[in-house]
């Protein structure tokens, strides 16, 4: 049993410091956009692809490739899917001097 | 080289998902932001694509192409009064993407694994399992395949403690005992059975705390992902959504004037036996029922209106219904302005989603805080499909289980119309005083036919 390596603690930093920043960008959104902003945090956090792909694509077994497909596959729905609809709502999203009639 | 351009793109991948939240600070700047974070998240895959590790493609790429062409068509085609659900099911596509992650880290390394990384695959599993079931169990609840009332038992939050004891004990264990398979197995397991007993006892109207939370959760997995695999951009992406959701379920919870662990605890449940004896007596007060013809009559005459929609606008699907009753206003020389509550609907942001649907232009439409002052200027309040949000109880009655709710101030205004389906009451069980206001006017009916009538009664007037 090894314990946490030093690069390790450095990427707890990089998690509580991206949790503040997240923290401050957040605050500032208004309720109006909160809808879209959940759509787009939610497309975000598809990230996980990133780690779906290494898993998918390493060639260690069958049963892993197969499960790391099945990950891309849900993690590609997640952002392909959260940024769609993001950006459909934000095309709604107009003032009145812009509206035809 | 090769690994300095994978760094490259993640670290840019991370600066522009940051930059794309902070778009939307503003509807102006929203568009570019997500077209920053869009530009980030190709880098990143594409990052990946060239990753040393990856040998064979034929999986990935048809994965990636029937996900995308799954996604799409799930964002195309779903109506907009369907976002609450889309988002819930989208957090469960993610979070199982985590979780099968974790699974393969596992089965590939096991008993090798440091205590760290260990215990970042634990709380990957923990959260991760929890927003897969949690996640579906919304979506049924928002679908309305699984009953929407929450759903109580005896001992229920007992057997829930003991459920999330087992649950923390099978994490310490496994971080003792990186080998330990079943300790691991048992602790998917139990995950995604706490997943499903959280969200069983959440009723509809407490959706939009529960709908941050686990995006907030889904987010946490995904950065615990990163922390397993050393990834940073996962690390970051994740750490974002994890604070966003959780800011909103806060925001949330204070609209609601309760804590999370109330809302989690399932309080309503117990507070709506309580109801009965605090809700007023119906019985010898009169509502004012009125025909749309005298509505529609008086909503051509008046200067100022503040529309109040609710959840029940969503139901019905009425928004460009109410946009076109407020044209009507508005060519007569009427102000229409709208005001949402933050609650209002099944989740953040719910109601101006849809009022943009419907072309309503956002300057038109008003935070809580920014509109209850206008009320006692409003000739008119206009409620659709609102009613707990609406509940003077929740400034006047000390006794109500919903005292201290901060309220759209709907009963300063001079006339109130309500547009109702029946007289049930609201998710909490309460009665609403204001139906029973020397000035209030009910509509009963669906909301769309009844705002269809009423935008004819107006041009007959």
């Amino acid at each position: 049993m090894t314990t946490a390596t030093l690069s390790q603690m450095l990427q707890l930093y990089v998690f509580v410091l991206a949790g503040f920043v997240g923290y401050q960008v957040i605050s500032k959104v208004p309720p109006l956009l909160h809808t879209p902003l959940m759509s787009m945090t939610n497309a975000i956090s598809g990230i996980s692809l990133v780690g779906s792909l290494v898993a998918a694509g390493s060639g260690h077994d069958q049963t892993s490739t197969i499960l790391g497909a099945t990950a891309v596959l849900c993690a590609t729905i997640n952002v392909v899917g959260g940024f769609v609809i993001t950006d459909r709502m934000l095309r709604m999203f107009k003032r009145s001097d812009r509206r035809q009639s | 080289m090769r690994d300095y351009f994978i760094q490259g793109t993640y670290f840019a991948a991370s600066v522009l998902f940051i930059l794309g939240l902070r778009g939307l600070n503003s509807p102006a700047t929203a568009r570019r932001g997500l077209v920053y974070a869009e530009i980030g998240m190709l880098l990143a895959i594409v990052g990946t694509l060239v990753h040393r590790e990856i040998i064979q493609f034929e999986w990935i790429i048809g994965a990636m192409v029937l996900g995308s062409i799954i996604g799409v068509l799930m964002s195309v085609l779903m109506p907009m009064t369907a976002v609450p659900q889309r988002t819930a099911i989208s957090h469960m596509f993610g979070a199982i993407a985590a979780v099968l992650v974790g699974i393969i880290e596992y089965r590939l390394h096991g008993a090798e694994l440091s205590t760290f990384t260990v215990g970042a695959l634990g709380f990957e599993i923990l959260f991760g399992a929890i927003t897969i079931t949690g996640s579906f169990m919304a979506f049924g609840k928002l679908q309305g395949f699984i009953p929407s009332p929450p759903i109580t038992y005896r001992f229920q939050n007992p057997s829930n403690i003991l459920l999330f004891t087992v649950a923390v004990g099978l994490f310490l264990y496994l971080i003792y005992n990186p080998g330990a398979t079943s300790a691991f197995n048992l602790l998917l397991a139990a995950s995604l059975l706490a997943g499903v007993l959280i969200v069983l006892p959440i009723g509809g109207a407490d959706m939009p705390v529960v709908l941050s939370l686990l995006n907030s959760y889904a987010g946490l997995a995904a950065a615990a992902t990163g922390l397993a695999i050393s990834n940073n951009v996962l690390i970051i992406a994740g750490a974002l959504d994890g604070t966003s959701g959780f800011v909103l379920s806060i925001l949330m919870s204070k609209a609601m004037n309760r804590s999370f662990t109330n809302v989690l605890f399932g309080a309503f449940g117990q507070q709506e036996g309580d109801a009965a004896l605090v809700g007023s007596t119906a019985g010898d007060r009169s509502i004012r029922s009125t025909t749309l013809e005298d509505a529609a009559i008086q909503l051509a005459y008046t200067r100022y209106v503040i529309i109040v929609p609710g959840y029940g606008m969503a139901v019905s699907q009425a928004q460009h219904q109410v946009r076109e009753l407020a044209d009507a206003i508005e060519k007569r020389g009427g102000e229409v302005r709208y005001a949402i509550h933050p609650v209002a609907g099944r989740m953040p942001g719910h109601m101006n989603v849809l009022l943009a649907e419907a072309n309503v232009p956002y300057d038109k439409i008003y935070d809580m805080e920014a509109i209850n002052e206008e009320f006692s200027h409003a000739d008119v309040a206009l409620v659709i499909g609102a009613n707990d949000v609406v509940n003077p109880a929740a400034r006047l009655d000390r006794k109500s289980p919903i005292y201290g709710m901060p309220i759209l101030r709907v009963d300063e205004a001079r006339n109130i119309f309500v547009l109702k389906r029946g007289m049930n009451p609201g998710f909490a069980g309460i009665e609403n005083d204001l139906f029973y206001d020397s000035k209030t006017s009910m509509l009963f009916g669906d909301a769309k036919s009844s705002l269809n009538k009423l935008v004819a009664a107006m041009k007959d007037v």
